[in-house]
């Protein structure tokens, strides 16, 4: 499904074979997050898959949308897989797990209710990485084209004449 | 045909910004014979070049040029370094304006003597009045094609617009239409009808709304009078020992410094760069800026009280078709201190995509209270309240002497706090709005909060008295008479009506006056 280049095809059986651990939500590799079924992966090259699987987990508890999967989240935060961001991405999400410990938990992937995670979050949120990643997620992962037929937005419409023939006033329950 | 004129012809009119008020000032002086200079920052963009995407049209045409803000506004607080939504190319943010098209009432023009004496509060009445400026509406209208007026028709009604009517009968409104807008019903001045689009912020495709960067500014152009240079940023005015300004000094496209000679100036680049311009040209015989004797450049900020409710049903609305901002309710326009505030507001409909809803509808909002609202965007329906704010001398653009831009110039810092009246106005609006979201059978209601400031007015005013404001009944400097402010920035009061018709009406009568005084060797 992922047509992001830079979720890539490892293929399904290679995947499935590297994953050293697999979460609820995803399968952790050297070197790469998948999906548990592999149906698309992310390859990393600076961020911990482990830090990076936290940080899936993170983006869509901030904005949680049952009917959008992973791999959008993934696609939205991916972009911190550089050398500059990666260190702060990497004592984010550390602060974030030693908040999961002081609640408890083993780390912030572990907390099994998303209650939980919210509230673990809270303590987070004036925190210049919360907001970093917060801020980046409402374009990030409201502008990927792909999901809104999901919350049933048409987007460009002037390539089909706009809407005068097409229903601008077709509400039929008033 | 297009003009060239010398950088050292100092018989032509330099106007800076080619905006609603500066492209249509170009073009009205073109027409009348006027040698024109246009000087804009931005580029040129036409139908075709605009695109139907939130995002991508924002970074395309929208002022992204650095600004700091502060106050108890919320914009500030959401929006730090974005505190406008104008936009930076040939013909201005009327390339993303909405069309609506309203003309003052009354008592909006006496705003001082209406109001009476509101603490903390600057009003001061406008100089001029409804009968001066009727037959100047009249030709804005015109030349916007404004549906409604003129015998023009209005705009058939969308999803939006019909569950708005709804509530709005519901709850007793009887001045309910899809308004006065400048978008063609039909087709019109060589331009085609609406077709439905619903990018109308985006900038119109179609041609279907006026913008001055398809109408105005060619058309001054095809006569021969009028030069736009694109993508010139001008960086300060300069003036002579007589104190009568000369010309403008401005970096060029490739980024070289350039003076255009002048016999007279306009500012119209919106009313944030106008004062700033003005302050900018700061010099030893006016150390406080251009035509600032009354120190008034730059202040009594307005922005229009404004919020949006949106409201989730338990059907689909489909908001987004069709056109943006067709409903209109005048029922609480008239000014009524019973309610609580002095001044009134309307309600307009609004749309926005899925894109901006997520950035706008509670900037800052987290975890499910906010993804299940978004989850109801296919239900959503919503609308804008757009009232007048109270003017304050505190509120204004002043230069920021911490913060440079790519050219060393100061950046401007807008302040701006919210008066008690724009807050019981608001929370009011709020309330009417939710009564009428819930009448048409609402499960859930958002009062969203306001957005970076599309409307932005007051900070060189017109005044009666050069001690009160900055400019005379014609936007005139009352220090310079060759200096002339032809945007928004001249406005004495915000009144409750979106504010373009009548910049296009100032800046009709301007040039009139204009091209009049050069005529009698008066300027
Ligand atoms: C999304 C949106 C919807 C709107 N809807 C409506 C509506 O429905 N009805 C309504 O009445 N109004 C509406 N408005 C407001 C309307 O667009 C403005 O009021 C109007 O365009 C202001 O005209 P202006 O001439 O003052 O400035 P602008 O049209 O902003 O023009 C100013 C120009 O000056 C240029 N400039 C600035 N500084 C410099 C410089 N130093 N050198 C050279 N050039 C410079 C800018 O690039 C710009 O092109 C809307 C605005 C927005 C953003
Ligand atoms: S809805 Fe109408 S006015 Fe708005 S952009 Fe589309 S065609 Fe133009």
């Amino acid at each position: 499904m992922a047509k992001d280049p830079a979720l890539r095809g490892l293929t399904r059986r290679a995947l499935l074979g590297r994953a050293a651990m697999a979460s609820a939500a995803l399968a952790i590799g050297a070197g790469f997050v998948a999906a548990p079924d592999a149906a698309w992966a992310l390859e990393l090259e600076n961020i911990r898959p482990e830090t990076m699987a936290t940080l899936i987990q993170m983006a869509r508890d901030i904005y949680p949308h049952d009917r959008v999967a992973d791999s959008f989240y993934a696609v939205a935060v991916k972009g911190y897989d550089t050398p500059e961001d990666a260190p702060a991405i990497e004592a984010g999400i550390a602060a974030l797990n030693a908040a999961a410990q002081g609640a408890g938990f083993d780390d912030y992937l572990s907390v099994g209710w998303e209650s939980d995670r919210v509230a673990i979050l809270r303590t987070q949120e004036a925190s210049p990485f919360f907001q970093t990643i917060r801020g980046g997620l409402v374009t990030g992962l409201y502008n990927q084209k792909e999901i809104w037929p999901i919350f049933g937005y048409q987007g460009e419409s002037y390539s089909q004449g706009g809407y005068l023939h097409r229903g601008f006033d077709d509400i039929n329950w008033l | 045909m297009v003009a060239k004129f010398d950088l050292n012809d100092d018989g032509v009119v330099v106007i800076v910004g080619s905006g609603a008020g500066g492209g249509v000032l170009a073009n009205e002086l073109a027409q009348k014979g006027v040698k024109v200079v246009s000087i804009e920052a931005g580029g040129r963009y036409l139908p075709d070049d605009y695109i139907n995407d939130e995002w991508a049209s924002f970074q395309q045409l929208a002022w992204t040029d650095m600004r700091t803000t502060s106050g108890n506004w919320r914009v500030a607080q959401d929006f730090p370094n974005l505190p406008t939504w104008i936009v930076k190319a040939v013909g201005g943010t009327s390339i993303h304006w909405a069309g609506a098209s309203l003309r003052f009432q009354d008592h909006e023009w006496k705003a001082r003597t209406t109001y009476g004496n509101i603490p903390d509060a600057n009003l001061l009445d406008w100089p001029i009045d409804s009968a001066e400026m009727a037959p100047w509406y009249d030709k804005a209208e015109a030349k916007l094609g404004v549906t409604r007026t003129g015998g023009r028709e209005g705009l058939p009604g969308n999803n939006n617009f019909k569950v708005f009517e709804a509530g709005a009968r519901a709850i007793g409104y009887e001045d309910v239409s899809t308004g006065h807008m400048g978008i063609n019903s039909a087709e019109y001045d060589g331009r085609m009808s609406c077709q439905q689009t619903g990018f109308c912020f985006q900038g119109c495709k179609w041609g279907a709304k006026w913008s001055a960067a398809y109408t105005d500014v060619p058309r001054g152009e095809e006569t021969g009078n009028l030069e736009v240079r694109s993508g010139c940023f001008a960086l300060r005015i300069e003036h002579d020992d007589a104190g009568r300004v000369t010309g403008v000094v401005y970096l060029d496209a490739e980024g070289k410094q350039q003076r255009q000679k002048a016999k007279l100036v306009s500012v119209a680049c919106n009313s944030i760069e106008s004062p700033r311009l003005l302050l900018n040209s700061a010099s030893s015989m006016f150390p406080d800026g251009l035509a600032n004797s009354s120190g008034q450049v730059g202040r009594n900020y307005m922005r229009h009280t404004t919020g949006s409710v949106y409201a989730v049903f338990d059907k689909p609305v489909r908001m987004w078709r069709g056109t943006t901002m067709a409903g209109y309710i005048g029922d609480e326009r008239r000014n009524d201190p019973s309610r609580g505030f002095v001044g009134g507001f309307e309600f307009e409909t609004l749309s926005l995509g899925l894109p901006f809803m997520a950035a706008f509808l509670d900037p800052g909002a987290w975890g499910r209270e906010f993804t299940s609202a978004l989850d109801g965007y296919e239900n959503m329906a919503g609308l804008w309240i757009v009232g007048e704010d109270m003017p304050r001398e505190t509120n204004r653009v002043t230069l920021n002497p911490d913060v440079k831009d790519a050219n060393g110039l100061p950046v401007p810092n807008v302040h701006f706090d919210d008066h008690p009246n724009d807050e019981a106005m608001r929370d009011y609006a709020y309330g009417k709005g939710a009564e009428l979201y819930r009448a048409a059978g609402a499960t859930r209601i958002f009062p969203t909060p306001p957005y970076p400031s599309t409307h932005n007015l007051g900070t060189n005013r017109m005044s009666e008295n050069p001690r009160d404001g900055v400019v005379n009944r014609y936007g005139q400097s009352h220090d310079i008479p060759n200096l002339f402010v032809s945007d928004g920035s001249q406005f004495t009061t915000g009144a409750a009506e979106n504010p373009t018709l009548t910049i296009v009406a100032l800046a009709i009568r301007q040039a009139d006056h204009i091209a009049g005084e050069l005529s009698k060797g008066n300027i």
